[in-house]
């Protein structure tokens, strides 16, 4: 009898490091390539990949599968990013939780909600494979290993957790901490899709736990909940540590005004929250210091890890 | 400009979404479209009732309410002969219905709907949606339809039901039923109602719907039910697989300038009220962080990944055809995008368009040495700063010289040191 808990305890398979070995579906496609390029040029180590009617050929000097069964049998990957076409993605999505790849970070944008709806039941009846996104820019641990479209160049190795779900604004958030010479130890992009594999407090998880990470940066936006629920968990769990980890915020859409509203059902399902204020307000509560500008999360956060005696 | 993504979500008008229940055998009142004050006469005799209302086609809320430029008061009419349907036809169509969700510009009206007035005894409100928090398709619903329905939310939550349906399951038979009572359908319809609502859930599915809102699903005096109004809005991912749907798209319903961006795959963000769904979480830190320097963005244009030369100009054309606006700040992060592609975009717009407004720049990312070396080298007036905080001040306090230039009604133009 599996828990229901058990989807949330594969966390920890977003612990990647230099040693991750990855398979990229989606191998032979324009997209695949470009960015299984940089990922080897960045350090990762990729090890071959899938397309459909290709199995047995090499690319990028790598093995090709038909299957992400047959890649998996064969190679025995620890990770597959997926750069399938928003037609096919969910399925090869699915292939790749069928096959336990125990991390799946999904890039393409696009695919139908319905589509991930179904995919996120598969997700959460199962244990082994841990899924980050769809429409996310993927997951890296720099110096190590690059999950995704992130330019790596901008990344140092360091000591803060990034975890953002807007793309660009999470290079904003690593560029900044670089400069201030914070450098980070894991930058996770959970995407920006309504039904996707990986939320804040997963990774909150993964940044709590770990040693190395001495300062957190979560990067929000407007609408849902998510949060709010963050807050919650570290209200929980952070603050009630002997020695809290410093964790800096910004919330995009502070003044964006109310969106356009297409019939009342998700506003009364909302209850009227998901406003940015609500979530600065939460999260102020749960301790964490969010910066009105999103120019100023690496010289805030470093303002606060020295305060802590941490950086 | 920055990089960013938003997803709106098909809507379609009114008389479409009744046809569409149609077709899935959900009862509605009779009705047709008309598109000229003829078609409206034909339309109304061919109904053959005294009681029929007409309805402005345009999407956007708050038609009841909402003037007409040409005068007449009221989107929404009841009408009592074909003569009548004609004469309001005529105020209606080729006219902008102002309401308080189009804002001041209004919307078009090309196409008028007119059905028969059936007058009802209950009224329900039912909605589906895909929803974030339990991950699946829910069902809101209520005994107290017709009104406004979030002020029912806020006064009364017991008022409110709320079904969760499992995607590979789909809605039950039994699970109707037991929602029809709990809401108060009488015994006799009961069944109907339940019968309803699964054909309103497999619509929902069937047609990647992201929302069905039926406010009001009505018991009318004859004991029918019917479904008076249909909101539908259908999931953008799915177009490529929902082809037909996509086809009653109206572009006259939207902003001209984001039909324009579209067709060069770009999105463009007009600030009445577009912000606040899906993403453009650069596009909305960028607005955040200019609103705090004490500036009031105009618009957003946002480029996707893997933008051209010849993109980045025609977002600068459409960005700058607005005549309020007195800066352009570009912000972008390149990962994927080169800085240098931007760079000869800008340099391009900025030549051709011979703008006299002040263009600055901020780029990070791939490449950003070679985008600072041609913008240095074009001699055009455009600004380059590293810092976002200093690009939005800049961008704030340039923009506030061309206002009080423009107020003092001289021109003013800018040069950069050497």
């Amino acid at each position: 009898m599996i828990s229901s808990n058990s989807y949330n305890d594969t966390f920890k398979n977003l612990r990647i490091n230099k040693d991750t070995r990855v398979i990229c579906q989606g191998f032979t496609g324009k997209q695949g390539t470009f960015h299984s390029q940089q990922a080897i040029e960045y350090g990762t180590k990729l090890v071959g990949g899938v397309s459909p009617k290709k199995g047995g050929i090499t690319h990028l000097g790598l093995p090709v599968f038909n299957t992400v069964a047959e890649a998996a049998r064969e190679l025995k990957p620890d990770a597959s990013v997926i750069y399938v076409p928003p037609n096919f993605a969910a399925t090869a999505i699915i292939d790749a939780i069928h096959a336990e790849i125990p991390l799946v970070v999904t890039i393409t944008e696009g695919i139908p909600q319905q589509d991930m709806v179904k995919v996120v039941k598969v997700l959460k009846s199962q244990n082994k494979t841990r899924l980050i996104g769809p429409n996310c820019p993927g997951i890296i641990a720099p110096g190590g290993c690059k999950i995704g479209i992130m330019p790596g160049h901008i990344h140092k190795v360091g000591k803060v957790g990034i975890v953002s779900r807007s793309g660009t604004l999470t290079y904003e958030a690593v560029n900044q901490t670089t400069q201030v010479n914070l450098g980070q130890t894991l930058c996770v992009g959970i995407g920006g899709d309504p039904f996707n594999g990986t939320n804040f407090i997963d990774c909150l998880k993964v940044f709590l736990e770990d040693e190395d990470t001495k300062g957190i940066i979560l990067i929000g936006e407007i609408g849902g909940s998510a949060e709010e629920e963050a807050a919650e968990f570290l209200k929980e769990h952070n603050l009630t540590r002997s020695q809290p980890k410093p964790v800096v915020s910004f919330i995009a859409g502070l003044t964006a005004p109310p969106g356009r509203r297409m019939g009342h059902a998700g506003a009364i399902i909302a209850g009227g929250k998901g406003t940015a204020g609500d979530k600065i307000t939460a999260l102020e509560n749960a301790g964490v210091v969010v910066s009105r500008s999103p120019a100023r999360l690496g010289i805030t956060l470093r303002e606060e890890m020295e305060k802590a005696g941490l950086a | 400009l920055s990089k960013g993504h938003q997803k709106r979500n098909l809507a379609i008008h009114e008389y479409l979404s009744m046809e569409l229940l149609n077709q899935y055998g959900v009862n509605t009142p009779k009705g047709g479209v008309a598109r000229t004050p003829q078609e409206a006469f034909e339309v109304a005799k061919k109904l053959g009732t005294e009681d029929a209302v007409i309805k402005a086609q345009v999407l956007a809320g708050g038609r009841g309410k909402g003037v007409f430029e040409s005068g007449l008061k009221g989107g929404v009419r009841p009408i009592f002969s074909p003569t009548e349907a004609e004469k309001f036809a005529k105020q209606m169509l080729g006219h902008k219905l102002i309401t308080k969700q189009t804002g001041s510009a209004g919307k078009i009206c090309n196409s008028v709907y007119i059905v028969e007035r059936k007058f009802v005894r209950r009224e329900y409100y039912f909605a589906i949606l895909q929803d974030r928090k339990t991950q699946g398709p829910v069902i809101v619903a209520s005994s107290q339809g017709g009104v406004d329905i979030e002020s029912v939310a806020a006064e009364n939550p017991d008022a409110i039901l709320t079904l969760g349906v499992d995607i590979n399951v789909g809605l039950k038979k039994d699970d109707a039923l037991s929602l029809a009572e709990k809401l108060g359908f009488s015994p006799k319809i009961r069944d109907e109602a339940a019968d309803m609502m699964q054909k309103l859930y497999k619509l929902f599915i069937d047609k990647d719907c992201t929302q069905v809102e039926i406010n009001p699903m009505a018991e009318s005096v004859e004991h029918e039910v019917l479904c008076m109004d249909a909101k539908l809005n259908f999931d953008d991912n799915s177009e490529f697989r929902q082809k037909d749907i996509f086809a009653l798209r109206d572009t006259s319903q939207e902003d001209p300038r984001e039909v324009a961006a579209a067709k060069y795959n770009l999105n463009y963000i007009g600030l009445e009220g577009r912000i606040g769904l899906n993403g453009a979480g650069l596009a909305m830190s960028t607005m955040d962080i200019i609103k705090l320097h004490g500036g009031e963005p105009a618009n957003f244009l946002d480029v996707g990944g893997g933008a051209t030369a010849e993109q980045v100009t025609e977002a600068f054309k459409i960005i700058s055809s607005d005549p309020q606006v007195t800066a352009i700040l570009v912000n972008i992060f390149g990962g994927i995008m080169r800085c240098d592609i931007i760079a000869q975009g800008i340099i391009q717009a900025t030549s051709q368009l011979s703008l006299t407004i002040p263009v600055i720049v901020r780029l990070q990312g791939t490449e950003v040495n070679a985008a600072k070396k041609l913008i240095a080298e074009s001699g055009l007036r455009i600004i380059s700063v590293d810092d976002l905080d200093e690009a939005a001040s800049k961008s704030v306090q340039l923009s506030k010289i061309v206002d009080i230039a423009r107020e003092a009604n001289i021109r003013v133009s800018f040069e950069l040191p050497i």
